[in-house]
């Protein structure tokens, strides 16, 4: 089987190499060797358990951010708002993380995931529903609802969840029963991992074995040859834009329940706006946001070890996120303009049309 | 008395960023790109400006890099929305990020774990000074006057009146005609966000240069996304965007007034502060399917 130059594994590797080539420059700048720091930054963090572990910690909340996003953009439903999203499960689970201490844990967790879902879900609602009704772009709104988002935090933090004792902006502890327990003991890897992982097996079936899963990906890949099909596409958005919005809900009370313990302003650097990068470096596909996760995860982990080894600012993170996501969405975007696709899904420049044409299962 | 002319000085003051930020991403949107590489451009802007001020000693050249900056964020925008043909909205969030990280990763190679550096701010100049005390309100920036007497006038002109204008409003409007009118679409809209992209970048230093006189993380603080929502609240007009940054900033200043008072201490201002975002979502919802989005709106132009 000859592979193409343009199929998504060599096209994904492409945008990797061209990465690490752009951002030698930053590297050269801060002293270091490229060379050196790449291996520190992918490499190093395999090589100890604890480290290996702490990849799989970091890569938890955006193993279900990535999920949440890919789901909304396979569906031609640019969610932007994962991030607030998160933020809403996350308060969802500090509030009810504090009630459940009489129950058990068996019932205290799926109370709280529930919970958190379903506020992610709420907060997603309302621009799914301003767009299926009157056509209402979502890129603007989801973005708009996410400091919405962050402002409830803190309006929370520095008003009723306030800290009694100390005065901190921290909600209080939750209860003992709701924490989710380490996987491993000695190391911070939580249950939320697995429940990303169930996360990703579930949307994977979902979207490729189920006739839900293809009328989401006919609505992506062409909103009016999916309406001429029969398909209800304002039901398949609301509906992908929901599940979106309660997975990425999910993450939220992962970091809460699985790290934090309470309610804090900084529970998120931004894990929602790293969803659309790990969404787009696992082009849309289960499969590929679970690598793509596990992958961010390490360049993270390894950006804070070479910090120390190689004095090269852990910022480098951000910046080869950042550009990752530039050079994977430029070469979809020439792959698509190559085969000849004029983006037909009415915002062109989709990258579901990418993966869809080539006809990839889920 | 002096409560009312404090708020209005402060208006004034905390509305420049968005001014420059309205302005530069209304110029975005009328070319037909959603520029969401806001945030970082203003970010960028704003440590670029800070930087080079302080190795330097003078802000003005300062302002002059964080313009560089701008103009060079923009032109990345726009190799990945027109050459390449990329997603709008993930290409500016990839933007924004790499731009965050990069300032950040700047920061910390210059300034690392040493004491807050700090500049000498630019000054602050009131040609209407000694006409009493309401006279205080025009106690302003440079960066202000110029955003106000300036900026403003001139880039409504520009957009409005000259040929140029109107060919980022024909390729935001409907690229396909203007381009059968021999105008063209890429180099349109490359300078539209070069311009937007400085604007932006401007904005951002205004928070280093003039209001703080050193760099901070998060020294932006989601004031990007504001101008994203002040753009759509003056529905893609200049005029109507800066009243909308006005009104945001009256807000804004007045709840930061009040917090510090006694018995408003418990109020929860951070709803008056979610207030211009619900306020766009709101608006919104009720214009309905009546939104004038820019007709190019998110779409990549190719020839076919």
């Amino acid at each position: 089987m000859r592979i193409s130059p343009w199929s998504t594994p060599v096209l994904v590797l492409a945008a990797v190499l061209i990465t690490f080539v752009i951002t030698a420059g930053p590297i050269l700048v801060a002293g270091a060797n490229p060379i050196e720091a790449y291996t520190a930054f992918v490499i190093t963090p395999l090589t100890s358990q604890f480290t290996l572990l702490e990849v799989l910690v970091s890569a938890t909340p955006i193993l279900f951010t990535g999920a949440a996003v890919a789901i909304a953009f396979r569906a031609g439903y640019w969610n932007i708002g994962a991030e607030g999203q998160l933020l809403l499960g996350a308060i969802a689970a500090a509030g009810i993380g504090t009630l459940v201490g009489g129950l058990p844990g068996i019932v205290a967790l799926p109370i709280m995931v529930a919970g958190g879902a379903v506020a992610g879900a709420a907060w997603a609602f309302v621009p799914a529903l301003l767009r299926v009704r009157f056509g209402i772009d979502e890129v603007v709104t989801t973005l708009l609802l996410n400091p919405v988002a962050l402002l409830l935090v803190n309006g929370l933090l520095h008003g009723p969840w306030r800290d009694p004792v100390t005065g901190f902006p921290e909600s209080p502890r939750i209860a003992a029963s709701a924490e989710f327990p380490a996987l491993i003991e000695r190391s911070r890897l939580h249950l939320g991992f697995l429940v990303g992982l169930v996360v990703i097996l579930a949307a994977w079936y979902v979207l490729s074995r189920t006739p839900a899963g293809l009328r989401l990906r006919a609505a992506g890949l062409s909103p009016h040859g999916a309406r001429f099909a029969g398909i209800n596409v304002s039901r398949t958005l609301l509906g992908a834009a929901l599940v979106s919005g309660a997975i990425a809900g999910i993450a939220g009370v992962s970091e809460v329940a699985g790290i934090q313990n309470r309610l804090t302003g900084g529970l998120s650097p931004g894990y929602g706006y790293t969803g659309i990068v790990v969404a787009t470096l696992g082009t849309l596909t289960m499969p590929g946001v679970a690598i793509a996760a596990i992958f961010l995860g390490d360049l993270s982990i390894g950006a804070s070890s070479a910090a120390r080894s190689l004095g090269i600012p852990s910022q480098l993170g951000a910046v080869v996120q950042g550009v990752l996501l530039l050079t994977t969405v430029a070469l979809l975007a020439m792959r698509r303009q190559r085969s000849g696709r004029t983006g037909e899904a009415d915002k062109g420049g989709s990258v579901t049309g990418d993966v869809a044409a080539e006809g990839q299962p889920g | 008395m002096t409560f009312v002319v404090d708020l209005l000085a402060a208006t004034l003051r905390n509305a420049t960023p968005l001014v420059y930020g309205t302005v530069g991403e209304t110029y975005a949107e009328r070319s037909g790109v959603l520029n969401l590489g806001i945030e970082g451009t203003m970010y960028a802007g704003a440590f670029a400006g800070f930087a080079t001020a302080w190795a330097t000693g003078s802000p003005l050249i300062g302002l002059l890099a964080a313009i560089v900056v701008g103009i060079g964020a923009g032109a990345i925008m726009a190799l990945m929305t027109v050459t390449f043909g990329a997603n709008q909205h993930v290409s500016g969030i990839g933007l924004t990020i790499g731009l965050i990280g990069l300032s950040e990763f700047a920061n910390r190679l210059i300034f690392a774990g040493g004491e807050l550096q700090r500049i000498e701010p630019m000054p602050i100049v009131n040609p209407l000074a000694g006409l009493g005390e309401i006279a205080s309100i025009f106690d302003q920036y440079a960066l202000t006057w110029v955003a106000f007497l300036l900026i403003v006038p001139a880039a409504w002109w520009l957009l409005q009146r000259s040929s140029f204008g109107l060919e980022i409003r024909a390729v935001g409007e409907n690229p396909e005609a203007a381009d059968a009118a021999g105008v063209s679409v890429a180099r349109t809209r490359y300078l539209a966000l070069m311009i937007g992209g400085a604007l932006m970048a401007i904005g951002g230093a205004f928070f280093t240069l003039a209001l703080l006189g050193s760099f901070t993380l998060d020294i932006i603080a989601g004031r990007g996304w504001v101008c994203v929502a002040l753009v759509i609240f003056g529905r893609w007009r200049i005029g109507r965007g800066v009243i909308g940054a006005l009104l945001f900033s009256l807000i804004f200043s007045l709840q930061f007034r009040l917090r510090i008072l006694p018995g408003f201490g418990e109020l929860p201002f951070e709803l008056l502060l979610a207030l211009p975002y619900l306020v766009v979502i709101g608006a919104l919802a009720l214009s309905g399917r009546n939104v004038a989005y820019p007709g190019a709106y998110l779409k990549p132009y190719r020839r076919s």
